[in-house]
């Protein structure tokens, strides 16, 4: 699957974490944490390193690009894999697009 | 194997569980409110038993290092604390998630905006009925149902995360639409529709707080009818009523697994009502750090596992995933804490126990016994219920 990206829109969806959710390092267990009322979300790496790009500045695009590079693979793919998580975690009210 | 043994078994044997998730901290049993389904026990720790600031400061220390990620600052009324802004910030300064479980009565205005002020991540909000007079009722407070109105209208302006917590039952059942038609209204992201689960005052108030079982099927149409309406703004959470289940809740996500609960006076338990089971010992913060009660205490090792299940639960292909329900109900309803919760079908108990919650469904009390510091008389001894000769395997 290939989209354009500069096209597709992503660059002016901004991702932030609500206030009441807070993703955090817990020392004890080595791992990341999204913690929301309530929730506990273990995130895997790779969206562990999702959510560590989000800052309410970057866009989606951005995260993609910034990721693609990371990972040597296609921006457009990685923002489609990324809007889908976002776009789940939005609809538990865990982050807002 | 008999009770004794169960408890006594030495902690041992069991390889160390994970660390806790979460830290329920009742800093006071002090309330305005005064419901009858309260989950506090009936005999109520005094303020002067209360543990200062500098204890509860120690044991967040303690919680954050040991693992635990939620706390939620619970009670009676946790703003009745003159210092719940200083532990507030004293929490997540050590790095945990801040929950405030409040009825909304019983202070000062300025009290939220300085927990607002000091961190708070996430409130809880009750609302004991959806229209005034049984709000007030309820929770034997007049003028609650106001008073909440205002606050949730505070809370919106502090811009604070807010779930809205409604616990139903006979008197309010048929309201759940307008529960979660509220939580729109006041901005909540989330809502708890949480059933009475009959334990403490609960149970001593069952007969007057049973539901019909139509009630209860409506009450979750509703729920589910409600999610797919608001699905992406709001969460609905939803406690079932156990009495007219299949299966038992997974109580407390299993004994000594994710939670620990601490008392106003500074007793570690596994679960609100665990005080009920006799013959378990429990520790105090005063005494062990909450990393070696968690570890090696001896009430929270107590039913950890399963190798003190009996039967239908030891060879149940559900023991995992439900742990044979909750511990104290089994106490309550079978006079053992190691029997499978009643609740659960496969108890020989179990269709007593559902002709029992239907006969008080229909009994048409409303004679709340009020929680107080005066305590309540013991429930009615259920524990001369015995299997029916019939419901033997």
């Amino acid at each position: 699957m290939s989209v354009d990206l500069a096209a597709s829109g992503l660059a002016s969806i901004v991702p932030a974490l609500p206030r009441g959710v807070r993703l955090r390092f817990d020392e004890s267990r080595q791992q990341w944490f999204l913690l929301g009322p309530e929730r506990v979300f273990e995130p895997d790496d790779t969206a562990a390193e999702i959510l560590r790009l989000i800052d309410g500045t970057r866009s989606v695009e951005a995260i993609a690009q910034d990721l693609a590079g990371k990972f040597e693979a296609d921006p457009a793919e990685i923002a489609a894999d990324v809007m889908a998580f976002l776009r789940d975690l939005a609809g538990q009210r865990m982050i807002d697009l | 194997m008999s009770r004794a043994e169960t408890l006594n078994r030495p902690a041992s044997t069991h390889p160390l569980p994970p660390p806790p998730m979460g830290l329920l901290a009742e800093l006071t049993h002090r309330c305005a409110l005064r419901c009858p389904y309260c989950s506090n026990p009936l005999e109520l720790d005094r303020r002067d038993r209360e543990l200062p600031t500098a204890v509860w400061k120690r044991l967040l220390d303690e919680a954050a290092a040991l693992g635990i990620l939620h706390v939620y600052f619970s009670g009676g009324e946790p703003m009745l604390r003159p210092d719940i802004a200083e532990l507030v910030a004293h929490a997540r300064d050590v790095g945990l998630y801040t929950n405030m479980i409040t009825s909304g009565v019983g202070f000062q205005p300025a009290a939220l905006d300085a927990v607002a002020e000091a961190g708070l991540d996430h409130i809880q909000l009750s609302i004991q009925a959806m229209d005034a007079e049984t709000c007030d009722r309820v929770g034997g407070y007049a003028g609650a149902w106001q008073r909440k109105h205002m606050v949730a209208a505070d809370i919106a302006r502090l811009g604070l995360r807010l779930t809205v917590n409604a616990v139903i039952h006979r008197e309010n059942a048929h309201q759940t639409k307008d529960f979660v038609q509220l939580a729109e209204d006041w901005g909540a992201a989330r809502i708890e529709i949480a059933h009475v689960q009959y334990y403490g005052w609960g149970i001593v108030n069952r007969a007057r707080l049973m539901p019909t079982r139509q009630q209860v099927e409506r009450a979750m149409a509703d729920v589910e009818e409600a999610r797919a309406r608001t699905a992406g703004r709001l969460v609905i959470d939803c406690v079932l009523p156990d009495y007219y289940a299949r299966y038992p809740k997974a109580c407390m996500g299993g004994w000594g697994a994710r939670l620990m609960n601490i008392s106003p006076a500074g007793v570690a338990l596994p679960c609100h009502a665990a005080q009920t089971i006799p013959g378990l010992a429990f520790d105090t913060v005063q005494e062990r750090s909450l990393s070696d009660i968690w570890y090696h205490g001896a009430a929270f090792n107590a039913f950890r596992g399963t190798d003190w299940m009996q039967e239908p639960c030891r060879s149940c292909a559900r023991k995992d995933l439900d742990f044979g329900g909750c511990r104290c109900q089994a106490m309550a309803l079978a006079g053992d804490a190691s029997a499978t919760d009643p609740a659960c079908s496969l108890s020989p108990l179990h269709k007593q126990i559902v002709a029992l919650a239907e006969a008080e469904a229909a009994s048409h009390r409303s004679d709340f016994i009020y929680r107080g510091f005066q305590g309540a008389p013991k429930p009615q001894a259920e524990r001369q219920m015995v299997p029916l000769q019939a419901d033997r395997p």
